[in-house]
């Protein structure tokens, strides 16, 4: 039986998704506007829901990054499935 | 002038074997003409608005195809 | 280093089992103008390129990547279960024969990829311009692609990576004026 993922994993994922894409945008906007205050607050904001969105995602659909920036399950749920390209 | 697509009118020969195509159009999007991007230009109203967008500045959207497509743009 | 993250820049939904679709899409993929092409291209300028620019080119190649994935993930699922017969209805034929269902880097008239897509030629104005106009090329790719698919979900997720070109090319603009001003010297804020 194949899994299948709640339309909460959607929800969540989207929500993160739009965040970073804020990130993202503001990051490219600093690289060449690096003394713009405002933005760099909203861009520490930002950064901050991030990460408050992916530790809720991960508790609930196991770790979004390799290389210990994630904690792991046992067993190891790094691996499991949906990939991106899979959802 | 900012507009975000331009319009001309191709020389037609009789002998053009297809329909002719009376009015042509290319895209010229903000980022031609925004210059140094100021401080404080509005954003989206919230980041999933931004996220649809592809931009978090309304200002630098540009909408394809092009919405007036079709239309006829005679001066 | 680079660190995965496990999603998607942009959500990619695909509506119909359209083979053909994944055959123009693969020139974003592997061609001149493709999202490959500009990741390395602006990750490998960063080497020369002066200081002030070097965080811009690193973004941008590192955002392109996931760019890429979004175009994998368009064609894989455009071919994922379509049937040999499809496939070759598609005009996928002669990539089946050679890769099955396997993604390759090429352009969407099957030329493979190359080095000399990515021009380096160490001078910062030159560069920069070049990646200006590497953008405006992939954005009227982009354009193109659309022209050519009906498939509404998938023209979104195109929406949004043409629309990123543009923000892109803005940038690599303002990147010019940096160089060019020589902002340093006065900080007036």
């Amino acid at each position: 039986m194949t899994k299948k993922m709640p339309p909460e994993f959607y929800q969540l994922l989207e929500e993160i998704q739009a965040i970073d894409f804020v990130i993202v945008e503001l990051n490219l906007y600093l690289d060449t506007h690096p003394h713009d205050y405002e933005a760099i607050n909203q861009f520490n904001e930002n950064a901050e829901k991030s990460m408050k969105l992916k530790i809720d995602f991960e508790q609930k659909f196991g770790p979004l990054m390799n290389f210990g920036r994630s904690f792991s399950n046992y067993p190891f749920n790094w691996i499991d499935t949906p990939w991106p390209w899979q959802v | 002038m900012f507009t975000q697509y331009k319009y001309w009118r191709p020389y037609i020969s009789p002998y053009d074997p297809c329909k002719p195509i009376e009015v042509k159009s290319y895209a010229t999007p903000p980022q031609l003409y925004l210059g140094f991007q100021p401080y404080g230009l509005p954003q989206f109203s919230s980041p999933k608005e931004a996220l649809k967008f592809g931009t978090l500045w309304p200002q630098l959207f540009s909408p394809y195809p092009d919405p007036h497509k079709g239309v006829d743009k005679r001066d | 280093m680079w660190y995965y993250e496990k999603k998607l820049q942009y959500p990619v939904r695909v509506s119909t089992c359209n083979p053909m679709l994944a055959k123009y899409l693969i020139e974003q993929y592997g061609g001149a103008d493709g999202e490959l092409a500009a990741a390395l291209r602006y990750m490998n300028q960063r080497y020369t390129i002066p200081d002030k620019v070097v965080g811009l080119l690193t973004d941008i190649a590192t955002e392109e990547f996931s760019h890429l994935e979004m175009i994998a993930t368009m064609i894989y699922k455009l071919t994922k279960d379509a049937t040999p017969q499809q496939i070759k209805e598609a005009g996928l034929g002669d990539h089946y024969v050679n890769h099955d269902k396997a993604l390759f880097y090429q352009n969407a008239a099957g030329v493979p990829f190359t080095a000399s897509y990515i021009q380096a030629k160490g001078d910062p104005i030159a560069d920069l311009y070049e990646d200006i106009a590497a953008e405006e090329k992939a954005r009227a790719t982009y354009q193109w692609i659309i022209d050519l698919s009906d498939d509404p979900d998938l023209n979104d997720s195109l929406k949004f990576l043409r629309e990123r070109e543009i923000v892109h090319s803005q940038r690599f603009r303002e990147a010019v004026e940096i160089l060019k001003d020589d902002k340093d010297k006065k900080k007036i804020f």
